[in-house]
């Protein structure tokens, strides 16, 4: 079985990002960039696959500028394969990637594809459900666990309220959540090792992908600052006051 | 393109972050509290494979130059936590690697890559000689395939926590005529056999966490074929390690003090006093403004001695400023960060004050400031040796 996984090079996030004066976006100069956390998470269970001996090969694929090379170099240093990067300068949309990892797919077949649920950068959760569109695959979202047996797999779902478990069929794609795995973190041979595994380099059009964007950005704002509050000095204050905001 | 862009290890700096996220303030703070040796955070370090980082890949390590071992101890010390507990598991080997038999190399270093042996104790400082090292009294004589060993070590550090010592000890006695540093050998002792039969270790309590001993050599047999080189040779040996050891300790304290301004930065930002943020007042910018220049420099310096170090000179000026000018940032930095965070500074729960704690050591060890200006006047300057 041959696992894909897409990691997307996002903000750290232990970064506190600021918006940019002209409102056009967020300040990513001198910024540090690491894998969305989500992407690590299906990398983490991709190279468990392979351990197990049930993946031959994992593949990392990333859509972004050069410095996306970085991102997959730590996939491939968690345990993937190999690497594609799809250089792209400027942003895609999650339809555009969608049609990039559809173009992907259709060159590598492999048999089961990861995405992180949503990239912490603009938590757009599109990607994966629109990929499964494009193909007619099965799909399995905000997965927490996952068991694949032959040709159908049961996953477990994240959902309101609850757990969900399902099972789909082979091929598959599938998002996953927080609580899927814990990813390790690599290991300094594995570092080592990745500089020389294989990374491609193409582009969007390699894939015939149409990636026009088709959403313009108006205006990027910081979310409101939070007003101070008030001290009380006892109990029976705290109880009036509760009362005055009508919570109790 | 800024400064940290060109870095060579950026990778392996992001892996070392990663892995110290999971030794958080309170881990260290528990540490400290009960003066326990942080296994688990030395483990880990092990596990991803750091603490082999200088040894050949032929003797199972990763075989990268000292710039790399660098960057993993910076980054160690700029998260917030302590390699003091481990740095010497890196390069205490190098003794054996320079000057040890093929057999030994062969016997020791595959064990000491993988961690099942630790290293990481260095026997040659003794309460009567302090740094004048070559007058040092621990003896080990020879007798048929043994050499017995008598006498005693102090700052001894890590040596609970070690398998086998480094020890540097008089084999033959010091005449007339003799050069005071000849007649001193260095021996691999196995810890692990010794303790009980010659060998005794009493922990010494210090200001910061810091696993330190006294050791006491009592008609202790180390086996010959321990003797690492030539017999009486030692301290040559041990010179030759000392200039890595201290740029690789300069480049802790560099991480130390990026870890103080960032701190002190942030919260120069958030404080608010009299309506508006303390890091509005210069009296409070100024002196972290100061500290972050100096560490520059001094990060300029440790680039400086690693370049000629790995260029396979052995520079011992730049080392040496190197040391000095970040343990001079480091501290500087502390006591910024410190005065910029008022009585917090001094509540455990910043990590301040414990870090503060930690980073003075460095003008202290592995060697004094004031020897490190005498060698510069002498050596470097010409001047008289003052001592």
């Amino acid at each position: 079985m041959k696992v894909l996984v897409a990691v997307k090079r996002v903000v750290d996030y232990n970064v506190k990002i600021r918006v940019k004066a002209d409102g056009s976006g967020v300040e990513l100069a001198n910024v540090k960039m690491s894998m969305n956390p989500f992407d690590e998470i299906g990398v983490e269970e991709a190279v468990r696959l392979k351990e197990a001996g049930k993946a031959t090969e994992v593949v990392a694929i990333s859509v972004g500028p050069a410095q996306a090379q970085e991102t997959i170099r730590t996939a491939l240093a968690m345990g993937a394969d190999r690497g594609i990067l799809i250089k792209s300068d400027s942003y895609v949309e999650p339809l555009g990637i969608a049609k990039i990892l559809k173009g992907v797919i259709e060159a590598e077949k492999p048999d089961l594809v990861i995405l992180g649920k949503q990239a912490i950068d603009d938590d757009c959760n599109q990607t994966g459900q629109m990929l499964s569109a494009l193909l007619g695959w099965a799909q399995a979202t905000f997965a927490s666990k996952l068991e694949i047996d032959g040709a159908e797999a049961t996953v477990t779902r994240e959902i309101d309220g609850g757990l969900q478990t399902i099972k789909v069929k082979m091929p598959l794609i599938m998002t996953t959540d927080l609580r899927l795995n814990q990813p390790r973190y690599a290991s300094l041979p594995n570092i080592m090792k990745a500089k020389k595994k294989p990374l491609e380099e193409k582009t969007p059009a390699d894939y015939g992908a149409d990636v026009t964007p088709r959403l313009k950005v108006v205006n990027t704002a910081e979310p409101p600052k939070r007003q101070a509050g008030v001290k009380v000095k006892s109990v029976p204050e705290l109880v009036s006051k509760l009362k005055e905001a009508g919570v109790i | 393109m800024t400064a940290m862009a060109r870095e060579p290890y950026a990778d392996i700096r992001d892996a070392v972050a990663k892995l110290c996220v999971q030794f958080s303030g309170e881990y260290w703070r528990d540490l400290d509290r009960r003066m326990a040796y942080p296994s688990a955070f030395v483990q880990a370090l092990t596990q991803a494979g750091y603490l082999s980082i200088l040894i050949p890949e032929e003797y199972g390590g990763a075989g990268l130059p000292l710039s790399a071992a660098a960057a993993v101890l910076e980054e160690v010390q700029r998260s917030g936590c302590n390699g003091g507990a481990c740095h010497a598991q890196i390069y205490t080997m190098g003794t054996i690697l320079r000057h040890g038999a093929d057999e030994q190399k062969r016997r020791f270093l595959p064990e000491i890559a993988s961690g099942r042996l630790r290293l990481q104790a260095f026997g040659v400082t003794e309460p009567s000689s302090g740094t004048d090292t070559s007058a040092l009294k621990t003896t080990a004589q020879r007798d048929g395939d043994h050499f017995i060993v008598n006498g005693q070590k102090i700052w001894t550090s890590r040596a609970e926590h070690s398998d086998l010592m480094l020890l540097l000890a008089r084999t033959t006695p010091q005449a007339d005529g003799m050069k005071r540093s000849d007649g001193l050998s260095v021996l691999i002792v196995d810890m692990r056999d010794a303790i009980g039969h010659g060998l005794a270790l009493r922990p010494i309590r210090t200001m910061m966490n810091h696993a330190t001993t006294e050791v006491f050599f009592d008609e202790l047999r180390v086996p010959a074929e321990n003797l690492i080189g030539e017999e009486g040779k030692g301290f040559r040996y041990i010179l030759s390690g000392m200039n890595a050891e201290r740029i690789l300790i300069a480049a802790e304290c560099v991480g130390d003090a990026k870890w103080f301004i960032d701190k002190a930065t942030l919260y120069a930002k958030d404080r608010h006093v009299f309506g508006r943020p303390i890091g509005q007042n210069q009296g409070i910018q100024f002196p972290i403004a100061r500290a972050y220049a100096n560490m520059r420099a001094a990060e300029l310096m440790v680039r400086e001695a690693l370049g000629l170090y790995e260029a396979g000179g052995n520079p011992g000026p730049e080392a040496n400023m190197a040391k000095m000018l970040a343990a001079d940032a480091s501290f500087e930095a502390a006591n910024a960060c410190i005065q910029t965070h008022g009585g917090f500074g001094f509540a455990e729960e910043y990590d301040v004050e414990r870090k503060f704690r930690e980073t003075r050591l460095y003008q202290v060890a592995p060697i004094s400031t004031n020897m490190i200006l005498s060698y510069l006047a002498e050596h470097v300057l010409g001047l008289p040796r003052s001592y």
